[in-house]
């Protein structure tokens, strides 16, 4: 048995390791369990990274809510936490009488929802914000922006980490029971199985994600129908993010934003996402229809979609929680007091979750505030430092990195400048995460033009020196995901 | 801020033979900036023989090529910094380097791009399917098993009969990998045919033409790929598809002249080879910034890099001297079966030598070069194959003041 817990979250993709923080706001020993070895490796980490402006959701639901909440506190949390926010706006472009019938109509529902900076604007003021579009005329929604959704996720994490949260990578709960706590038979703990031991808790905190529904059994919390919506999604290269100052959309129907063009705050371009109802969660393959299509729809909006700008494909999944004629719905956020006492449910936390992500933690924190009065944490500190991005940098302020750490005269990653000194401060991550992914979120070391041609070596070394692992133990980012099978001949001692 | 005559980006074949072509010119106030740790480039990873026939009329290994080079570096105290990456590349040849000695900022009368190229990789090929770790290109497997004793393969498909994934499949076999076959999308090879020989039928990997990959799958390490056959169009034939099992993926499709430093700068690039555009002097459109070797188009043979940057050396050289070149303004198209052509502008004034590579196999051709329609070179060949540089000279003599030019095969 490991050690009892006042909360446990399962998950830590965004919304998981926002609840964390949230938590590390108070004196409680919590702790964070994840399937997987990193933080934000599924949904969080896997989609269009857009901040979106409130106005997409029906009235009076809590993706409304939320989303116009976690918007209006982006700037204050990318500077608590240090990671990369850019409120660029966004348009939704339309051509026909039943487009700008179906944008009045959003603007309204935004209007109701409290989503502001929303503007019609003609053809003319739309080739101004965005020269290359393809489009008459443009709802114009100036609070969207876009964020760099992996870091932060790992801003989140690192920040309740420094607060006292626990993380465990690689402890997929696979069971949850109920054990007698004191001498009160009514009281229990609940007991939260792993294939690394159990864990005693007191309270649980379901932020699965795409698992949400699996955890919610297991609570006893039965009856839920979650489908996948699976996203695909090409990127361009760096270069291109320059010919599009803000993200371009479709006109959206109520349940599905469209296939649209991203840029990322580093420059890229996402193309995508397409929705394909899933049964299968943990399928990310892109297939080449998909692809196809997503370029040639993209190319309706904006003209600048070419092959040989492609630098890879991803997908994502978006737990949806329907009802049983397959409507979506809101998010569920419950405690059922009855069936699973101070047990967090989170339910078809799907967009937009990212942009939500802190108000929805603070609404379940407060569930659990609800019920038992928590105590201030006196040393909480909201300030996370992330790793200090030489490319960013001016000339002079390079030199004088440089000066303070001669790691930072020593580039890695040719294509993206990432030196020597940010790739060790990602294998010294405060989380303990030890993937080459790890290492590219935290650094985007491999995320250029030649995709880790040059460089995935030097990092692989790097992790061996600096861990004290064996070139067969590195993983490039899930578990079993070896890179390399042994040595070529033995090496002489050092 | 330092001032030199030369600075040459990249310590590869090309900058090598730039470097020594330009001191024996005369030129010795140069710098070679390589930002590895040592100089030579990707020849230190290619430790196979083969290197070096034309150039030294013996077989070399790529480290042996690459040392008769820095041997000569050494010697003459030729000005070198490795570790030292370019950051930029500005339209009036100055240039910031990141050295073991700080940041630096160097003015250049001229400047050589001797970058070399990358591979393709798959996101940029598209190919779809799952993310699984174990899909290498050619070179970053090779550079695992040759620079850092690393071995990234155990069961192998191999996609692109380029030269590296022919060597990559007979390196591989060697230490023990099982190489399942090597599949090409083309209809012919696009590596050297003596590779086809030396690298696969001696060690019977077979070699499938006009297959490409269409699936891959696995969600932590590679499990397998699917394999389809394609038609003229070089579009998957449904009902083709055939399952390998396998943990490693190792593309070898295609290399792209690394050009990320040059486009900044403002150098206008060919979207066939990838590289510059530049006259018979290996000049780009700016002034004093040359090219030559995989940076401008890629080669076959290193031999030819060399040459090539010796060839660029002599008008740097005179570039240095002179303060400017002859103007080329007679543009070099490319017609008929011609994949790409260098250089793209001569002035017509002087001999120069025109390299090119064919689209696809022919036999008992010939190769043209018109003007204003007029036929003034030709090359008999009795073969000629895309995976071979076609090079041969043309005398001035036979140029006319005006009209553009144009390379075909027939």
């Amino acid at each position: 048995m490991k050690e009892a817990y006042d909360v446990i979250v399962i998950g830590a993709g965004v919304v998981g390791s926002a609840i964390a923080r949230e938590l590390s706001r108070y004196q409680l020993k919590t702790a964070v369990l994840e399937k997987n070895l990193d933080v934000c490796n599924e949904t969080s980490g896997r989609n269009s990274a857009v901040v979106h402006g409130g106005f997409a959701y029906d009235e009076g639901t809590l993706k409304a809510r939320f989303c116009v909440a976690g918007n209006q506190m982006m700037e204050q949390l990318s500077s608590e936490l240090d990671f990369p926010f850019i409120r660029c706006g966004k348009v939704l472009v339309g051509n026909t009488d039943e487009d700008m019938k179906q944008l009045e109509r959003t603007m309204a529902q935004g209007a109701k929802n409290g989503a502001t900076g929303l503007e019609l604007i003609d053809e003319e003021r739309l080739h101004q914000l965005v020269p290359a579009v393809v489009g008459k005329f443009a709802m114009w929604s100036k609070t969207s922006g876009i964020l760099d959704p992996f870091l932060f996720t790992v801003g989140l994490a690192e920040n309740a980490h420094a607060n006292g949260v626990s993380f465990f990578f690689d402890h997929q709960v696979t069971g949850i029971s109920r054990e007698p706590a004191g001498s009160d038979s009514s009281d229990f703990h609940y007991i939260l199985h792993t294939a690394h031991g159990d864990f005693r808790t007191r309270w649980v905190v379901n932020a699965a994600g795409l698992g949400c529904k699996a955890i919610s059994d297991m609570l006893g919390i039965t009856g839920y129908r979650v489908v996948g919506s699976k996203g695909n999604y090409i990127i361009l290269k760096k270069q291109m993010g320059a010919l599009l100052p803000m993200p371009v959309y479709p006109v959206p129907s109520n349940t599905y934003m469209g296939i649209h063009v991203t840029p990322t705050v580093d420059g890229n371009v996402t193309v995508g996402p397409d929705a394909d109802l899933v049964d299968d969660f943990s399928y990310y393959g892109v297939p080449q229809k998909n692809m196809d299509a997503l370029a040639e729809s993209a190319s309706n909006l904006w003209p600048h979609i070419h092959k040989e700008d492609q630098i890879r494909n991803f997908s994502g999944i978006l737990p949806k929680w329907v009802d049983e004629n397959g409507v979506i719905q809101d998010f569920k956020i419950e405690v059922k007091d009855d069936i699973a006492p101070r047990a967090v449910n989170l339910v078809g936390i799907e967009s937009p979750g990212l942009t939500g992500a802190v108000p929805i933690a603070q609404y379940a924190v407060g569930l659990i505030k609800e019920r038992e009065a928590l105590e201030e944490n006196p040393d909480f500190n909201p300030i996370r430092k992330g790793i200090t991005r030489f490319a960013a940098c001016t000339r002079e302020e390079q030199a004088k990195l440089i000066a303070e750490n001669p790691d930072y005269s020593d580039i890695i990653c040719q294509c993206e400048e990432i030196t020597r000194a940010e790739i060790l401060a990602a294998i010294h991550n405060p989380l303990g995460v030890s993937t080459m992914t790890g290492i590219k979120y935290r650094t985007r070391a491999m995320m250029g033009g030649c995709q880790s041609g040059f460089c995935q070596m030097k990092i692989e070394q790097l992790l061996e020196q600096e861990l004290g692992k064996s070139e067969t133990e590195i993983c490039y980012s899930r578990k079993g995901s070896w890179i390399l099978s042994g040595k070529l001949r033995e090496e002489p001692s050092v | 801020m330092e001032n030199k005559d030369v600075v040459i980006i990249g310590g590869g074949p090309a900058g090598l033979a730039a470097a020594l072509e330009l001191y024996k010119k005369g030129i010795h106030d140069i710098i070679i900036l390589e930002r590895e740790n040592h100089l030579g480039g990707i020849l230190r990873q290619c430790i196979h023989d083969g290197f070096g026939l034309s150039r030294f009329g013996k077989s070399l290994s790529g480290p042996e090529y690459a040392q008769a080079f820095i041997d000569e570096i050494e010697k003459n105290h030729i000005p070198y910094l490795t570790n030292a990456t370019v950051l930029e590349l500005t339209n009036d040849k100055q240039i910031y380097a990141m050295t073991r000695e700080g940041l630096k900022l160097y003015q250049a009368k001229a400047v050589v791009l001797a970058m070399g190229c990358r591979e393709r990789s798959r996101g940029a090929l598209g190919i779809p399917g799952e993310r699984p770790s174990g899909v290498f290109t050619a070179g970053t497997a090779q550079a695992y098993m040759n620079l850092y004793n690393r071995m990234p393969a155990k069961e192998v498909v191999i996609l692109g009969s380029g030269d590296i994934g022919m060597i990559m499949a007979r390196r591989l076999t060697l230490e023990g990998a099982h190489v399942q076959a090597v599949f090409e999308i083309m209809p012919h090879p696009s590596g050297l045919p003596r590779n086809i020989i030396q690298c696969l039928e001696d060690y019977d990997i077979p070699l499938y033409l006009s297959h490409t990959v269409t699936d891959i799958h696995g969600d932590s390490r590679l499990t397998g790929v699917t394999i389809s056959q394609v038609d003229e169009h070089l579009k998957p034939i449904p009902g083709t598809e055939k399952e390998y099992t396998c943990d490693t993926l190792i593309l070898s499709v295609g290399l792209i002249p690394d050009n990320l430093l040059s486009t900044d700068a403002g150098v206008t690039l060919d979207p066939h080879t990838k590289g510059a555009y530049v006259d018979e002097h290996f000049q780009t459109n700016i002034p004093g910034v040359f090219a030559a070797g995989n940076v401008l188009h890629v080669h076959d043979l290193v031999d030819f890099v060399s040459l090539e940057a010796e060839a660029l050396a002599d008008s740097a050289a005179s570039y240095i001297r002179d303060g400017a070149l002859p103007p080329c303004s007679l543009p070099i198209k490319t017609g008929n079966g011609v994949g790409h052509a260098i250089p793209q502008r001569i002035s017509g004034t002087k001999d120069f030598k025109l390299s090119l590579r064919v689209r696809s196999h022919y036999r008992d051709c010939r190769i043209l070069l018109r003007q204003n329609g007029e036929v003034i070179a030709t090359k008999k060949m009795k073969k000629a194959i895309p995976a071979e540089m076609i090079q041969f000279t043309v005398k001035s003599e036979a140029i006319q003041e005006h009209g553009e030019l144009e390379v075909s095969v027939e």
